[in-house]
């Protein structure tokens, strides 16, 4: 508990080195995954992540030829830019100039590109000075191996990532909403597009020690697609994205600093996983808690308008009404109109005693407001849409709830009504009509 | 060649075996456009292979398939769920799977190899290089430990295939009109996942979880590429992943030798997934029917074949005109008038000149005989498209001319008899210039069109 405090807190220097690090990786990650997730590119990124590997080797080859040591790490990043990019390029290539359609095209990249990686590595791991190159912890990654010149310059690309995507923000923003039309309209949507590849290349690039990757996939979509369920804005979308992106990175090289065997990526990976869950389950804009329960409230509000118009037309409002003739009115079983009965009792809409159900004043307000909503309908449909009348009950059943007060009123005007009750144009009979 | 009779032949069956297993499910994926699902489970099922480890606590149990099957399954549920419940993109909501998926794998395996004897590098790489070593007797015979199980994922998805060919093939292609027809489409794709998943498990000792995806779709991709009929597709994938993968062996033991460095070999798994890709490099190039060279000499043919009718039409004008033509005027005029360009046009003149339509006198070039009657036929198309465009399209009479010269070399001896007869045997197009007339076909002109 001690120490976890302590890393939590950041009192090491290590730690807080790796952890400033991958946070910042983090937010470009997220930034720039919201954008491709947008683009509909976000698989790209794999291939781009799984290309990287032979990039990495032959620069690795490259370099010992040259007379070094083949670690140096910026050689091994650009090598790892390069292939990335030319990897996203083939999978154009291969779209534009075959039949294949884009997900053949990314299957192949991908694995073919990792292939040649890994026969490179098979050589490299064999050679006298190639052993332990380090090549080996780029597929996994190895945050608590970071060092310091490492972190810092994954902190600068990252900034470099952020101020891109600030400055083209509105270039982005249309590209990723409208392609057409920002190609109309003089964008250079290819130059646009190359642009952000290169982003995600970047970031996957900068990413591969940290997170490895076969996993720095999960960084560029899984905070991307959790802020999609907290806001429908792009801004929005990109801010929440990156907090998530920094968030899930904090815990996970915390949690990694603790259980240092574990592949620290993984973890990285899994707590996004459990944002993205709860983003999933309790977003406010499209999570599935709040799905369900515009669908339940809906369901309810229906529920009790079809209620109060069945004891309005079976009454009139003038007298009481027994359950059983109610249910005789739609397919409804006794239970959902018990149920819906004490609802409406508790909103004091009706009253119900032994001799039946009787509407309140308040009640009844609203039950001759719907059966108007649904005569108007049935009248327009008749004189406008040239519907038999004994055909249009179903159809103004389906509409009456969301009917608004300016949509009544267009009605009111075309069918020349005055504020009275029209009399229904077909004989109320309930089921057996 | 460092060839050793009892490892490297069984380690090129292993690998054929594991091609053809994964073919079947290989060319339903892609032709479904599911390519990335494959990757995606072949990514999913590491956390089943991982419990199935843990349960059974050995290599070779079912519950590694089970575990690794029911992964796989979940993986593909769980993506259809955040599709459609998620409302996320359907390559994101992937991507949020499986990569999740491989994590919690990831960090199983880690947690199981202290207890049981698994190497996280195998399940990713595959070990075919081991499997030699790694002998069982199966019927007085001594064979590698994954061959039993290659073969009967192989001989299961044969099965599978056969009997659900017709449906497959529906769901591969027509997806609404296989459920209108009663198929359960939904169904199919689950039989695909569970096809796919199981053989994920079968090949992940020999070539790795994260290659099985070039097994299944490069093949795959390859014989699409060099066939447009589903049966021919199918058996050349088999041929072409069988080719890979024996390539691939030969490769990693041989490449490493070619250079000045003292490694004898390199990972068999990658070199795989190299050599089919180079497969598919050659059928994206040279593939008869689809391929990049063929369609461009195509392409070339058909430009020459225009811009040579094109160098025809223009010396039956200029002899109706009186003028005289040189060599080097007409090409001038080709590249000037036509969309041939300089390269087009000089071996467009070559074709004339080969196929004796013209006579050469010193720089003059004139029409010979058989010249004179294809640029007849040529014209009288375009000036009985003229006709036809301007009496039946109502187009404007200087609109007509640029249509016409398309249209013209499409154009055969039905069509112009068909032309004629609607344009009530005019013999003046709208220019006011004369129609040449119908010449009784010469027996020798069945070469061309």
């Amino acid at each position: 508990m001690d120490e976890f405090l302590r890393v939590l807190l950041l009192q090491e220097y290590n730690t807080r080195l790796v952890v400033i690090g991958t946070v910042l990786l983090g937010i470009a990650c997220g930034t720039v995954g919201s954008l491709l997730l947008l683009r509909r590119r976000a698989l790209v990124g794999d291939v781009i992540s799984h290309a990287t590997l032979p990039g990495v080797a032959i620069a690795f080859v490259v370099m010992l030829l040259l007379g070094g040591t083949g670690r140096w790490s910026p050689g091994l990043l650009l090598g790892a830019g390069c292939a990335g990019l030319m990897g996203a390029g083939l999978v154009l290539l291969i779209r534009r100039t075959t039949l294949l359609k884009d997900d053949a095209a990314m299957a192949i990249v991908l694995s073919t590109t990792f292939g040649l990686g890994i026969a490179f590595l098979g050589v490299i791991q064999d050679l006298p000075s190639g052993n332990q190159a380090g090549l080996d912890s780029i597929i996994f990654g190895k945050t608590a191996s970071m060092i310091r010149s490492e972190a810092i310059g994954i902190g600068i690309a990252a900034i470099v990532i952020l101020f891109t995507c600030v400055f083209l923000y509105k270039e982005f923003r249309l590209l990723c909403f409208d392609e057409n039309y920002a190609g109309s309209q003089g964008w250079p949507v290819l130059v646009l597009d190359i642009t952000l590849l290169t982003l995600g290349t970047a970031v996957t690039v900068i990413g591969l020690r940290a997170v490895g990757l076969i996993l720095i996939l999960a960084m560029l979509v899984i905070p991307a697609s959790a802020a999609r369920y907290w806001t429908d804005r792009l801004v929005w979308m990109m801010v929440t994205a990156a907090g998530l992106g920094a968030f899930s990175a904090w815990i996970g090289v915390t949690i990694s600093a603790l259980v240092p065997r574990m592949p620290a990526g993984a973890i990285i990976v899994l707590s996004a996983s459990g944002v993205f869950l709860l983003s999933l389950l309790l977003g406010t804009r499209r999570g599935v808690l709040i799905q369900l329960w515009h669908v339940y409230a809906l369901k309810r509000r229906v529920g009790k308008q079809h209620l109060l118009r069945a004891i309005w037309e079976c009454s009139e409002g003038q007298r009481r009404v027994r359950p059983d003739e109610l249910l005789k009115r739609r397919s409804w079983s006794s239970r959902s109109v018990d149920r819906l009965l004490r609802a409406s009792r508790r909103r004091q809409e009706i009253i119900m005693d032994s001799a039946g159900v009787m509407l309140t004043d308040a009640g009844a307000v609203e039950a001759r407001q719907i059966v108007r909503n649904h005569r108007l309908w049935e009248l327009f449909l008749i004189k406008h849409a040239d519907i038999a009348p004994n055909h249009v009950d179903r159809d103004a059943d389906a509409i009456e709830h969301v009917l608004g007060n300016e949509m009544v009123a267009e009605l009111e005007a075309a069918l020349r009504q005055d504020e009275s009750l029209p009399t229904s144009p077909h004989a109320i009979g309930g089921l057996q009509s | 060649m460092n060839w050793m009779w009892g490892v490297d032949d069984w380690i090129i069956i292993l690998g054929v075996l594991a091609a053809l297993a994964c073919a079947i499910p290989g060319t339903f994926l892609l032709l479904r456009g599911m390519s990335m699902m494959g990757d995606a489970i072949s990514h999913a099922v590491l956390p089943g292979i991982a419990i199935g480890f843990l349960i059974s606590g050995s290599r070779d149990s079912v519950w590694m398939f089970v575990g690794a099957a029911v992964a796989g399954i979940m993986a593909a549920i769980l993506t259809q769920f955040l599709h459609r419940v998620g409302r996320l993109d359907r390559g994101a909501s992937m991507g949020v799977v499986f990569t999740t998926f491989f994590a919690l794998g990831l960090i199983l395996i880690v947690y199981t190899a202290d207890h049981v004897e698994l190497d996280p590098e195998c399940v990713l790489y595959g070990a075919i290089e081991l499997a030699p070593i790694d002998l069982v007797t199966i019927a007085g015979m001594e064979v590698p430990r994954s061959m039993p199980v290659l073969i009967l994922i192989g001989i299961l998805n044969l099965i599978v295939m056969l009997l659900l060919y017709k449906e497959f093939k529906i769901c591969s292609f027509d997806p609404a009109m296989a459920s209108a027809s009663g198929i359960n489409v939904q169904l199919m794709n689950q039989i695909l996942m569970i096809m796919t998943a199981a053989t994920c498990v079968a090949c992940f000792e020999v070539v790795g979880s994260i290659l099985v995806v070039a097994l299944l779709v490069v093949p795959a991709a390859t014989a699409r590429l060099l066939s447009d009929r589903l049966h021919v597709v199918l058996i050349l994938s088999l041929v072409v992943g069988s080719i890979g993968a024996a390539l691939g062996h030969l490769a990693a033991i041989n490449i490493p030798g070619w250079f000045p460095i003292d490694v004898p070999d390199t990972s068999t798994a990658g070199m795989i997934a190299v050599m089919t890709g180079f497969i598919f490099l050659l059928a994206w190039v040279f593939s008869p029917i689809h391929g990049l060279i063929p369609r461009g000499c195509h392409r070339l043919q058909l430009k020459v074949r225009i811009a040579s009718e094109d160098a025809l039409g223009l010396f039956y004008r200029s002899a109706e005109n009186q003028q005289e033509m040189t060599h080097g005027k007409i090409r001038e005029v080709l590249v000037d008038m036509t969309d041939a360009n300089v390269w087009i046009t000089w071996l467009a003149m070559r074709q004339v000149r080969r196929k004796g339509l013209v006579v050469i006198d010193g720089d003059r070039w004139a029409l010979s005989q058989e010249g004179h009657r294809r640029a007849s036929e040529l014209i009288r198309s375009h000036r009985l498209w003229e006709v036809w465009l301007w009496q039946h399209a109502d187009l404007a009479a200087d609109h007509v001319h640029g249509q016409a010269m398309r249209l013209e070399h499409i154009t055969d001896q039905g069509m112009r008899d068909e032309l004629a007869a609607q344009t009530d045997a005019s013999d003046v197009d709208p220019h006011g210039r004369r129609i040449p007339s119908v010449e009784p076909p010469m027996e020798s002109d069945s070469d061309e069109d």
